[in-house]
C-alpha cells in the first residue's frame, strides 16, 4: 500500500485500500476456491476404480442401512452398498455428464446465434422461433421421445439434452452478437471488404464467448440434476449403476431413518454447483475487458 | 451541389436514404401507414483531392448516414456515390476491393472501434494481410512504421485496446486506417469524444497527414470550430438536406442561410458574454416529420410563406458557394481574421 | 412565490475537501484539498478535463459520493454552519430544496416508467409539500418558466417522448422548482446539440438573474464556462490549479495548465495558414498514479526540479486570481 498522499489521514487511507483490494481478493478467493473444489471432486471421481474402495455393486445386506462411520464413510443404502464408494464412481457418470453436454450444447449454440445474430433478417426471424420452440416445448416429452427412438440409457440422456440446450446458448449468443453488431470495429472490418467469415469467426465470436462460459457453469450443474430427473423416470441411468440423482432418489424412502442415503448425494451435488458457480463468478472477473 | 472541385476523387449525386417506419398497434389497428424516418434527402457533393470537405450539422441532419452510404455499409434507396470514378455501390471483386482499400473511416467511439481481443499490432497490420499487401513478415516493419507515423511509442504493439487512453486507442484507428495506404479518410466525429488538450494532438495529426500523405478527407462534426480548423470547404446539414455550402472561409464570415448564422452564434465564445436571447429557438423537428416547404421554417425567424410552400432551390454565390433559402437575409457571421 | 431572503455570504465555503475513491483495487484521491468559494448569485464553473475530480467533487457537496469512496477530509460550510453539524434529517432536506443538481443525461436521470408530471408533482408535493391539485398547477407553471410550450398537456408525456433538450428543460424546472439557493449542474448541455445546449445555458442565465440563485457548473467545454460563469476553477488531477474571476482566467492565465488548455483549444476563426494548434504534451493523468509535489509536472512546458519537492495547493487568496503553481506568472 503506498503513503498516504497529503490532504488525507492515515486511516482513512487504510480505510480505502482495504475496500479497494476487498474487491479483488473475493474475486480471486472465488475462482479458485471453485477450482480447488470441483478439482478434488473431479479428481477423486476419476480415480475412483483405483482409490481400492468397495465395489459400488455389491450388496451386503448385513450391513444394511448403516449410518455414517470409520468403516463405510457415508453410511450404506437398504442394499448395504458403500455409498461413498457409489458416489464417487457416479461423479464419472455425472460430471462427464454435465461437462459433455453443456460444452457441445455450447459450440452448437454458440454458432447459431452468432449467425442469425450476424445476419439478422429472416434467417435471424427463423432460427429464434426455432429456438423459442425448442425451449418451451415440455421437455420431458421430447427426451421420452428421443429415448423410445435411441433406446434407453444414457445416450438418449445425452442427445435429449443436448438436442434442448443449444437453445438456450443460441438465444444468449444472438443477444450478445446483435450488441456488438453496429459496434465501430464491425463496422470497420466490413468497411476493410473482409469476409464474412473472418467478420464472424475472427472478430465477433472472441467477443461472444464471455457470456456463454459464464452461463455455462450454471448449466453443468442443471444438466446434472436433468440426468438426475431422467433416472428417476427410468431414462438414463438405469440402476444399479450409481448416479448421484439417482441415490437421492432411492433414499427417499428412507429419508427419516436412514438420512444419510439421500442427503450425502445431495450435498455432493450442491457442493459441485457451488463449486462450478464460484469459478463462473471468477472467471466473469477476470473476463471482463470492457476496461474503460 | 458543391461547385464541383476538378475531377472528385469523390462525388455524390442526389443520395435518398430512408429507413422503415415504426410499425405500432395502435397503428396498424388505425390502419396508419408506417412513418418512415428521412435521413437523406437528395445529398449531391464532392470532395476533391488533397481536400477537406467538413459536414456539419447536428441530430437528425444525417451526416453520419451520408459517410455510411459512402463506404457502403448502408445501402442508399437511390442516388451515387463514385470514387475516382467508379460507382461504389456498383463495384465488383476487383473493383470493390481497389475502392476498399483507399476509402477508409474513422469513428468517434475510440473504445467501440477497436476489436477489444486483438493486440494493437494485429489490428493495425490485419487490413493490410487481408488485403494481400504485405506477407506475414512484412507485419512486423509495418506496424513499426504506422505506430511512428501516429506517435505512438513502439512498445505499445503488444498491448490490448484495455490499456490504452482514449486519444491512444484513436491513433490505434488512424494507425489501422494508414495501413492500407487509402487515398480518401472519412472521420465521423473522430474527435468529438476526445479531451481537449488530447483532441488538439488528434488534430494535429489530422493536419500532418493530410500534408504529407496527399490525403483527401471528410471531416464530420457538430464542432464548428474543428470544422474551422481542418476543412477547406463545408456543407451545412440539417434534417437531411444541405443547407448551405462553400468554402469553409465564406460560410463561416459571410453565411447565407439563417441556420449557419444560428450554428455560429450558439458556438460557445470564449470572448463575448452570453447574448439575451438564445441563437435559435424551437426544437430539431422529428426526422420521421420533416417540416413542408423549407424545412427550416418551423424555427427561422425570416419565414415568409414561400417557405411553407416550397422546397428552396439552390442560390449561387461567388466562388462554389451556395445556399439553398427563400429568403436570404442579411446575416452576421464570424469576423474574417 | 415566498418572500426570498438572501442568505448570508459566503454562501458555500468549502476548504481542503479531499474525496477517495478505489479504481480497480486501487485507492487514490480523486479531489484532493479543493477550495471553493461560492457567494449568492454568483455562478463558479469547474473546469476540466475527463477524470479530474469534477464531478466527484459536486458530488461530495451534497454528501453523494458513491461507496466505496468516501469524503476523507476537509470542512464544507453551507450558510455559514459546518457540514458536520448537520444531522442526516437536516441534510435530506437540504438535498433538494436548498441545493439542487441536474446532470449530465437528462434521459437517464428521468424514470422512464413515469410521465414527467409525475415525476415533477412528486418534488413539489415531497418538498415543499403540496397537494396534488396544487402541484399539478405549479408542475405546469414551471414548465412553462423553463421555456416547454404547453406544459399543461406536456405533463402527461413520457420522458421517451420528449427530446433531449426538453428532458433537460424538464431536469431544471424540477431542480428550480423550491427555489434552491445553489444548483449544481454536471456537464448539463454535453449531450445536447449546440442550438439546443444555447438555448439551455441562456435559460439558466436568466433564471439565475431572476432568483438570484447561485450556481456551480461543471463542465469540461471551455466556451461554455466561459459565457456563463463569473468565476472559473481550473481542475486538474483531483486539485484545483487554478481560479479566479472568468475574464482574468481567460485573458491571463496563470498556471501552466490553464495556458496549456486554451491554447490547445480551436477557435472558431478563418484565416489563411491555419497554424497546428499547440497541444500539451503527454497524456492526461492517472489520479492511481500521481508524481510527488504538482501532478501536471510530466506535462509541465516550465517544469523544475522544484515542482517534485513544493507541497503544490492553491493558494487561497480569495476573491482574487490564484494560481497553484508558484513559479509561473
Amino acid at each position: 500500500m503506498k503513503p498516504p498522499p497529503p490532504g488525507i489521514t492515515e486511516s482513512a487511507w487504510l480505510r480505502l485500500n482495504k475496500r479497494a483490494v476487498l474487491d479483488r481478493r473475493w474475486a480471486t478467493i472465488s475462482l479458485y476456491t471453485g477450482i480447488a473444489i470441483t478439482a478434488v471432486i473431479a479428481a477423486l471421481s476419476l480415480a475412483a476404480p483405483f482409490l481400492g474402495l468397495r465395489d459400488p455393486l455389491a450388496t451386503d445386506l448385513m450391513n444394511a442401512l448403516a449410518p455414517p462411520s470409520s468403516e463405510f464413510l457415508f453410511g450404506t443404502d437398504d442394499l448395504g452398498r458403500d455409498i461413498f464408494s457409489r458416489v464417487l464412481h457416479a461423479g464419472r457418470i455425472d460430471l462427464v455428464f454435465g461437462i459433455v453436454t453443456t460444452y457441445v450444447s455450447l459450440v452448437i449454440g454458440l454458432l447459431i446465434g452468432a449467425l442469425s445474430g450476424y445476419f439478422g433478417g429472416i434467417i435471424d426471424t427463423i432460427i429464434m422461433r426455432i429456438v423459442d420452440l425448442v425451449i418451451s416445448f415440455p421437455f420431458i416429452i421430447l427426451i421420452l421421445t428421443i429415448a423410445a427412438i435411441v433406446g434407453p440409457g444414457l445416450a438418449g440422456a445425452y442427445i435429449g439434452v443436448i438436442a434442448v440446450s443449444w437453445a438456450l446458448y443460441a438465444r444468449l449468443t444472438r443477444g450478445e452478437m446483435l450488441a456488438i453488431r453496429r459496434r465501430e470495429f464491425i463496422l470497420n472490418a466490413e468497411t476493410l471488404g473482409y469476409g464474412t467469415p473472418r467478420i464472424i469467426f475472427v472478430h465477433a465470436l472472441p467477443n461472444l464467448l464471455r457470456a456463454n462460459l459464464v452461463f455455462s457453469m450454471s448449466d453443468i450443474v442443471l444438466n446434472i440434476l436433468t440426468l438426475a430427473a431422467l433416472s428417476y423416470l427410468g431414462l438414463g441411468v438405469a440402476p444399479p449403476t450409481p448416479e448421484w440423482g439417482e441415490m437421492i432418489a432411492q433414499g427417499q424412502k428412507n429419508l427419516l431413518n436412514a438420512w444419510w442415503i439421500s442427503t450425502l448425494p445431495g450435498l455432493v451435488i450442491v457442493l459441485a454447483g457451488v463449486g462450478f458457480s464460484l469459478i463462473g463468478d471468477g472467471l466473469a472477473d477476470r473476463l471482463d475487458d470492457s476496461g474503460r | 451541389m458543391i461547385a464541383a472541385p476538378e475531377n472528385p476523387i469523390l462525388s455524390v449525386t442526389g443520395l435518398r436514404k430512408t429507413y422503415g417506419g415504426r410499425h405500432s398497434l395502435m397503428n396498424m389497428m388505425r390502419g396508419t401507414p408506417a412513418r418512415r424516418l428521412v435521413a437523406l434527402d437528395d445529398i449531391s457533393l464532392s470532395v476533391g483531392r488533397n481536400e477537406v470537405l467538413g459536414i456539419v450539422g447536428e441530430s437528425g441532419s444525417g451526416k453520419s448516414t451520408i459517410a455510411r452510404c459512402i463506404v457502403r455499409l448502408e445501402r442508399p434507396d437511390s442516388g451515387t456515390v463514385a470514387f475516382d470514378g467508379q460507382d461504389v455501390w456498383e463495384a465488383r471483386a476487383q473493383g470493390l476491393r481497389h475502392i476498399r482499400r483507399n476509402m477508409q473511416m474513422i469513428y468517434q467511439d475510440p473504445y467501440g472501434s477497436l476489436n477489444p481481443r486483438l493486440s494493437i499490432a494485429r489490428a493495425i497490420s490485419e487490413p493490410a494481410l487481408v488485403h494481400g499487401l504485405i506477407g506475414r513478415d512484412g507485419v512486423r516493419p509495418l506496424v513499426r512504421e504506422l505506430l511512428d507515423r501516429v506517435g505512438l511509442p513502439q512498445s505499445m504493439a503488444e498491448l490490448t485496446p484495455r490499456a490504452l487512453s482514449g486519444g491512444q486507442r484513436q491513433r490505434v484507428a488512424i494507425a489501422r486506417a494508414l495501413a492500407l495506404k487509402p487515398r480518401m479518410i472519412i472521420a465521423d466525429e473522430a474527435v468529438s469524444a476526445l479531451d481537449a488538450s488530447v483532441q488538439a494532438q488528434i488534430l494535429n495529426l489530422f493536419s500532418e497527414l493530410i500534408r504529407d500523405l496527399g490525403l483527401s478527407m471528410i471531416f464530420i462534426s457538430h464542432q464548428l470550430s474543428v470544422i474551422a480548423h481542418l476543412a477547406d470547404r463545408v456543407a451545412v446539414m440539417y434534417l437531411g438536406r444541405i443547407v448551405e455550402s462553400g468554402s469553409t472561409a465564406d460560410v463561416f464570415t459571410r453565411p447565407r442561410h439563417p441556420y449557419t448564422e444560428a450554428l455560429l452564434k450558439a458556438h460557445p465564445d470564449l470572448e463575448g458574454k452570453a447574448s439575451r436571447e438564445p441563437a435559435l429557438a424551437g426544437e430539431i423537428p422529428s426526422s420521421y416529420a420533416i417540416p413542408a416547404g423549407c424545412r427550416f421554417n418551423t424555427r427561422c425567424r425570416h419565414a415568409e410563406t414561400a417557405c411553407f410552400a416550397s422546397d428552396p432551390p439552390p442560390t449561387a454565390f461567388e466562388a462554389g458557394h451556395h445556399a439553398w433559402c427563400h429568403v436570404l437575409p442579411d446575416l452576421k457571421g464570424i469576423d474574417a481574421t | 412565490m415566498m418572500p426570498h431572503t438572501p442568505p448570508p455570504n459566503p454562501l458555500l465555503d468549502v476548504r481542503d475537501l479531499s474525496v477517495g475513491l478505489t479504481n480497480r483495487h486501487v485507492a487514490f484521491l480523486a479531489a484532493d484539498r479543493i477550495a471553493l468559494q461560492v457567494k449568492t448569485g454568483q455562478s463558479l464553473g469547474l473546469l476540466g478535463e475527463s477524470g479530474c475530480g469534477k464531478s466527484i467533487t459536486l458530488r461530495a457537496l451534497l454528501g453523494l459520493v458513491p461507496h466505496p469512496g468516501e469524503i476523507v477530509g476537509g470542512h464544507i460550510e453551507w450558510k455559514g454552519r459546518d457540514w458536520r453539524s448537520f444531522s442526516h434529517r437536516e441534510i435530506m432536506k437540504i438535498r433538494g430544496k436548498e441545493i439542487a443538481m441536474i446532470f449530465q443525461d437528462p434521459a437517464s436521470c428521468l424514470n422512464p416508467v413515469f410521465t414527467i408530471g409525475d415525476q415533477t408533482t412528486e418534488t413539489l408535493r415531497l418538498k415543499l409539500g403540496l397537494r396534488s391539485k396544487a402541484a399539478q398547477t405549479f408542475a405546469a407553471d414551471l414548465l412553462d418558466q423553463v421555456g416547454i410550450p404547453a406544459p399543461a398537456e406536456r405533463l402527461r408525456l413520457y420522458p421517451h417522448e420528449l427530446s433531449g433538450g426538453m428532458r433537460q428543460r424538464v431536469m431544471i424546472a424540477m431542480a428550480i422548482a423550491t427555489e434552491p439557493d445553489l444548483l449544481l449542474a454536471d456537464e448539463p448541455t454535453t449531450a445536447l446539440d449546440v442550438t439546443i445546449q444555447d438555448q439551455i445555458l441562456n435559460l439558466l442565465a436568466r433564471l439565475k438573474e431572476r432568483t438570484a440563485m447561485s450556481m456551480i457548473l461543471v463542465s469540461h467545454d471551455v466556451g461554455v464556462v466561459a459565457q456563463n460563469c463569473d468565476v472559473i476553477a481550473v481542475m486538474y488531477a483531483g486539485r484545483i490549479m487554478e481560479s479566479g474571476p472568468a475574464r482574468d482566467i481567460l485573458q491571463a492565465p496563470r498556471h501552466p495548465y490553464t495556458r496549456g488548455l486554451l491554447a490547445a483549444i480551436p477557435q472558431l476563426r478563418v484565416g489563411a495558414g491555419r497554424p497546428p494548434l499547440k497541444t500539451i504534451a503527454g497524456l492526461p493523468p492517472n489520479p492511481a498514479q500521481l508524481p510527488q509535489g504538482c501532478p501536471f509536472q510530466p506535462r509541465c512546458p516550465s517544469a523544475r526540479p522544484e515542482c517534485r519537492t513544493i507541497p503544490v495547493t492553491l493558494d487561497r487568496n480569495l476573491p482574487g486570481h490564484g494560481s497553484a503553481c508558484p513559479f509561473v506568472n
